[in-house]
């Protein structure tokens, strides 16, 4: 069977999430060398910015809820470790479906809501694909040799095609870091060019592993070659990395995608993963998001965090809101 | 709107600040203020509106002062001042406080200058507050140490100090902390849009245990500030505000012997090469033009980018434009906040109505009441239209592109003022080069509006004289403690009845250009010994001289880019020569004078040719620990083109001293010889000629000092004048350097021992302080 056919016909919501869905997908372009070597990224400068953002941005109040509550839509709900079990997996899947108790979102005046994606292992594919059958909630799974990216090539190649056969909406694969700290563009640009094709009609996430290429010009021109070879997404980190999603990193890959959505018309997602677990670390990052790229990115089409525990600390934060008392965690769902 | 509506649009809502305990400090006073002297109010007087810009409400009512009151405020910092100055470690105690109590109140302070400023709360409270505290700590360590480290260094006693109204609190502390420092008492005059944070600081002082009289505040308009510019028992002025002020002020004090520091306008040019990280250059902008709704002395108001990028930076820059939030400047999520008053938003909206540039203005919803104006762009401009020009002092930024980087450096200097400057480059040979030849007290290098109580700030030109901050910001509120004695007065010596001349006509020149020059006029005058011997003639030099002495600086302009290392062998080379003719040098001296020093004159000015030379390799910058991951490097620059008048007591040695110390630090110079003993100077040329000085470096003139000194020091390329003269020049000097507003060193009237060489005095007007700040990182 087709598996797009299938998802269609599993999705009984509306795929909201999938950028496919709302957006003409990335073709890429292309290597466009002139403008590769041209990217330049001010380390001190990004640096000041990203500093200062808290300060110049607030939300308060009824909108504050509003924006957490579209965090949660824009949670990717992860799991990935070697101790994952199809009871675990289930369990996460059943908290991506309701993610916010039901007196709360009574309280706000809200309808349902789910969280953008849940992201496992390969091997998780299948459990997950059935756990979340009907609520309209992609599965993403980690590929190519996730989350060094150290395996043989052709069976990187191999495994996004088994993940994609076994029902993954998303593939979210790691590029060759030596091929950023080697500057072998080309290589980079073939390599994610590749894993594009292998994805069909599944989206893909381009990894950078931002902590592992030395410098935010490498990050910059990183992204650059990864959208210009087709990919859906682009992503900080595996969360595996001794230093995940940061702000500045964030900004340089945004301001990426700035400029390519400028030059080719193509918008291209954003997803900062590991690191962020407080509200108002998530609410940073959608200002960030809102003033540097514009509002059409804070959509779950184009914008997930990749986080575990954020979810535990937004709903302590909307009883919060909903009672004036402050919360605690045994309070809300387990995920 | 409700939840569901907002999780649809992802709006930003209001995020208001409470102003409660602001608005209950201004009801605890009834909203009425005297002005605070010998550390107590006084019962309001005449009084004036201090109203909200953001929504004209009264904030409160505050006094005009009259004389009668500056005098009082004067009376009790002079009393005070003896006592304040004796122990500079309990100093450091009272400042540690007052910047204790500046954190401890924070917000109140925040809140409160935003309510009567306009300006957003994240600046008042994540920038202009805790740089207020920053300032404080600075300072008392600066006192901490004074005893130590400027053992030489004196109190100068009362300064009048008058602040503008855009960083009132920022700039009472860049004022009162270091005249505190230094054992001074300070009058302060807020500006009269902006006197509540004063007022809140006044009322603090108590609990941080100011003494009665150190520190008085006086509020009201320009008039009080004439007041306390005129005042006879000031000793020092400190402005920070309009060039067209600070010109009245430098006019007013001419001759008074107060010490004077003017921190002026500025046009500072905001430059990004082709290399540049655009996206932050950009984002920069947003910090240099739209900071305080661009109501910033510094402001990078004067945009300048690299033809070939041109296009995609200013469709960039627009683009940001439209993300800025205007509105409630008590609202944490508002970029730009109200301007000042009404007055300034007149003037702003009349300077872009009367501009032929093409003018972009984003689509941000603007408050209906209140003082507001958009964010402005405007581009296509040619450095002749006006608003290339004029400051605007206002959110609207100008701009034009240039060619190469000496272009830009041609672009960037064109303007009458000297503030600051930024550049953006990743080129660090670029930026290393460019920074140096801008005409700036503070260059940024990718990064703007950088400010900290360790880095000097303050400019060249039109924008001011004198530092603040750092150790040179000291040098405005102390003074060297030797004390000296009156100037006497030296009269040429008169013809004889019978005249005996000599037996070779000796012709003494002017020397200009590295030419012996006829005077212009055509006039010489005669100079006789005290015996009747005629010693031969000297030119009378006219304004066509000095300006010719100045084109003649001009064309000399590389003397400055030379190495120290060079100018260190010129001046031993003219050591040197000058020994080799001693004898001659010294038998001249005292012919002119009739006395016998002559031989241990020059003596001196051989030791003193050395001492320059030693020191022109030697004065070395600082690199200031600014707390940012980068480096602010205080670079010593030469002042450019100096005009001298030599003292008369000590025809050679003193001449020698200007002459070398300017040398020295890469100055170029026109110098009026003795009046009375001219020869000294005039028989000095030969050995320049024989010393491989290059020509125009130094220019000798001759004739009456009184006659050249409106002359030079009305002159408008020149950028210093010194005077040493025995003729009574000091008020005219001052008065007449108000027209570019050059730096001037005068005598007024003092004589100074020139058996020393007084170096560190020499240095620092013989120097520019430039600040060049180096954010780094990877």
């Amino acid at each position: 069977m087709n598996t797009v056919t299938e998802k269609a016909a599993r999705s009984a919501v509306t795929t909201a999430q999938l950028p496919l869905a709302q957006e003409p997908r990335n073709p890429g372009m292309p290597l466009d060398m002139d403008w590769v070597r041209a990217v330049q990224a001010n380390t001190s400068a990004i640096e000041r910015r990203a500093a200062s953002l808290p300060g110049r941005r607030s939300v308060k109040k009824e909108f504050q809820a509003a924006w957490l509550l579209k965090a949660i839509t824009m949670i990717d709900l992860t799991t990935l470790a070697g101790d994952d079990t199809a009871g675990r997996v289930r369990r996460l899947c059943a908290k991506a479906a309701s993610p916010v108790r039901q007196d709360i979102l009574d309280a706000l005046g809200m309808g349902p809501i789910t969280t953008g994606a849940v992201c496992v292992y390969h091997d998780m594919i299948g459990i997950a694909v059935e756990a979340l059958q009907g609520t309209g909630i992609p599965v993403a799974a980690v590929s190519t040799g996730f989350p060094a990216g150290l395996s043989p090539y052709p069976l990187r190649v191999a495994e996004i095609r088994e993940s994609v056969k076994a029902g993954a909406d998303e593939i979210d694969i790691v590029i060759s870091r030596r091929h950023v700290l080697t500057g072998n563009w080309q290589a980079l640009y073939d390599e994610m060019a590749e894993f594009r094709k292998a994805c069909g009609d599944a989206h893909v996430k381009a990894i950078l592993a931002t902590g592992e290429l030395g410098t935010l010009r490498n990050v910059a021109r990183a992204s650059l070659v990864c959208m210009m070879a087709g990919a859906d997404f682009i992503k900080t980190s595996t969360g595996k990395e001794s230093v995940n999603a940061t702000l500045p990193v964030s900004l340089v890959m945004i301001r990426a995608i700035r400029a390519y959505h400028e030059a080719t018309g193509y918008r291209v997602g954003y997803k900062p993963a590991g690191g962020i677990s407080k509200a108002k670390d998530a609410v940073t990052y959608l200002t960030l998001l809102k003033d540097e790229l514009g509002p059409r990115w804070l959509q779950p089409d184009l914008f997930r965090f990749g986080a575990s525990s954020l979810l535990g600390d937004i709903e302590r934060q909307l009883e919060h809101h909903v009672t004036g008392r402050y919360s605690a965690g045994y309070r809300h769902a387990m995920g | 709107m409700n939840v569901q509506d907002i999780f649809d649009s992802m709006d930003y809502g209001p995020a208001p600040e409470s102003a409660a305990e602001a608005q209950a400090w201004l009801d605890s006073h009834k909203r009425s203020f005297g002005h605070w002297i010998g550390g107590k109010w006084t019962k309001p007087g005449r009084t004036f509106a201090s109203r909200n810009p953001a929504d004209s409400k009264l904030l409160a009512k505050v006094s005009q002062a009259t004389a009668k009151d500056v005098t009082a405020a004067v009376t009790s910092a002079r009393n005070a001042q003896a006592a304040w100055a004796k122990d500079a470690k309990r100093r450091a105690q009272v400042l540690y406080a007052i910047a204790r109590l500046i954190q401890k109140q924070s917000r109140l302070f925040a809140v409160l200058e935003t309510l009567d400023n306009g300006k957003p709360i994240r600046e008042s409270r994540d920038i202009d507050i805790p740089l207020v505290a920053r300032h404080f700590y600075y300072h008392a360590g600066m006192a901490q140490l004074m005893d130590e480290e400027l053992p030489d260094r004196a109190p100068l006693g009362v300064c009048g100090q008058i602040i503008p109204w855009n960083f009132p609190l920022l700039m009472l502390a860049w004022k009162v902390a270091p005249a505190l420092a230094m054992g001074n008492t300070v009058v302060l005059k807020p500006a009269e849009y902006t006197s509540l944070t004063a007022l809140l600081f006044a009322d603090l002082s108590r609990e941080a245990g100011v003494p009665p009289g150190v520190l008085n505040i006086v509020t009201g308009d320009g008039k009080v500030g004439e007041m306390i510019v005129g005042h006879k028992d000031i000793d020092k002025i400190a402005f920070t505000g309009s060039t067209s002020v600070g010109r009245r002020i430098r006019e007013a004090t001419a001759g008074s012997g107060k010490k004077l520091t003017l921190e002026l306008g500025g046009k500072s040019p905001y430059i990004v090469f082709d290399d540049a990280d655009i996206d932050s250059a950009i984002e920069g902008l947003v910090d240099a033009i739209w900071f305080n709704q661009g109501q910033v002395c510094c402001a990078g108001s004067r945009l300048l980018v690299q033809e070939g990028i041109a296009e995609t930076f200013y469709s960039r820059l627009r683009r940001r434009m439209d993300g800025l939030r205007m509105g409630d400047p008590l609202d944490k999520c508002i970029d730009v906040g109200a301007v000042v008053d009404p007055v300034q938003l007149k003037t702003i909206t009349d300077l872009v109505a009367s501009s032929g540039g093409d003018i972009y203005q984003p689509e941000t919803d603007l408050p209906e009441n209140g003082c507001y104006y958009p964010p402005t762009l405007i581009t296509g401009l040619s450095p002749a239209d006006n608003l290339m020009q004029e400051e605007i002092f206002g959110p609207v930024l100008v701009g034009s592109t240039f060619r190469t980087p000496a272009e830009a450096v041609e672009l960037a200097n064109n303007t009458r003022y000297g503030l600051a400057a930024t550049l953006w480059t990743e080129n660090v040979n670029l930026a290393l080069d460019v920074a140096p030849k801008l005409a700036a007290g503070v260059v940024w290098v990718n990064a703007t509006n950088l400010f900290d109580a360790a880095a000097g700030f303050g400019g060249v030109r039109e924008s001011g004289f004198g530092r603040e901050g750092g150790w040179e910001g000291l040098l405005a509120y102390t003074k060297t403690r030797s004390a000296s004695g009156a100037v006497a007065p030296i009269k040429p010596a008169p013809a004889p009845a019978t005249a005996k001349a000599v037996d070779l006509d000796r012709t003494a020149k002017l020397f200009i250009g590295g030419k012996q020059a006829r005077p212009d006029g055509g006039y010489s005058r005669a100079v006789w010994s005290p015996k009747g011997k005629l010693l031969g003639h000297a030119g009378l030099a006219n304004r066509k001289d000095l300006r010719n002495a100045v084109e003649a600086m001009n064309a000399a302009s590389s003397w400055g880019k030379t190495t120290g290392h060079l100018r260190a062998q010129i001046l031993y080379y003219m050591g040197e020569n000058l020994s080799a003719r001693a004898d001659e040098f010294a038998h001249r001296i005292n012919d002119m004078t009739g006395k016998r020093g002559g031989k241990a004159e020059v003596e001196a000015s051989i030791d003193r040719l050395f001492t320059w030379a030693a020191w022109a390799d030697k004065h070395d910058g600082r690199a200031k620990g600014v707390p940012i991951r980068g480096i602010a490097l205080a670079m010593n620059e030469p002042v450019g083109k100096i005009g001298a008048f030599a003292p008369d007591d000590a025809p050679l040695l003193g001449f020698v001293s200007i002459v070398a110390a300017s040398m020295a630090m890469g100055n170029r110079l026109a110098i009026m010889g003795s009046e009375p003993y001219p020869l000294a100077a005039t028989d000095f040329y030969q050995v320049l000629e024989t010393s491989d000085v290059p020509n125009g470096v130094v220019n000798i003139l001759t004739g009456s000092h009184a006659e050249i000194a409106p002359q030079m020091a009305g002159h408008m390329d020149i950028d210093a004048v010194w005077s040493f003269s025995s003729s009574d020049l000091s008020a005219t000097i001052e008065r007449e350097a108000a027209g570019n507003l050059k730096r001037t060193w005068v005598n007024n009237g003092k004589e100074r021992d020139w058996s020393q060489a007084s170096a560190r005095e020499f240095l620092s007007a013989a120097t520019e302080i430039k600040t060049v700040w180096v954010p780094y990182g990877e």
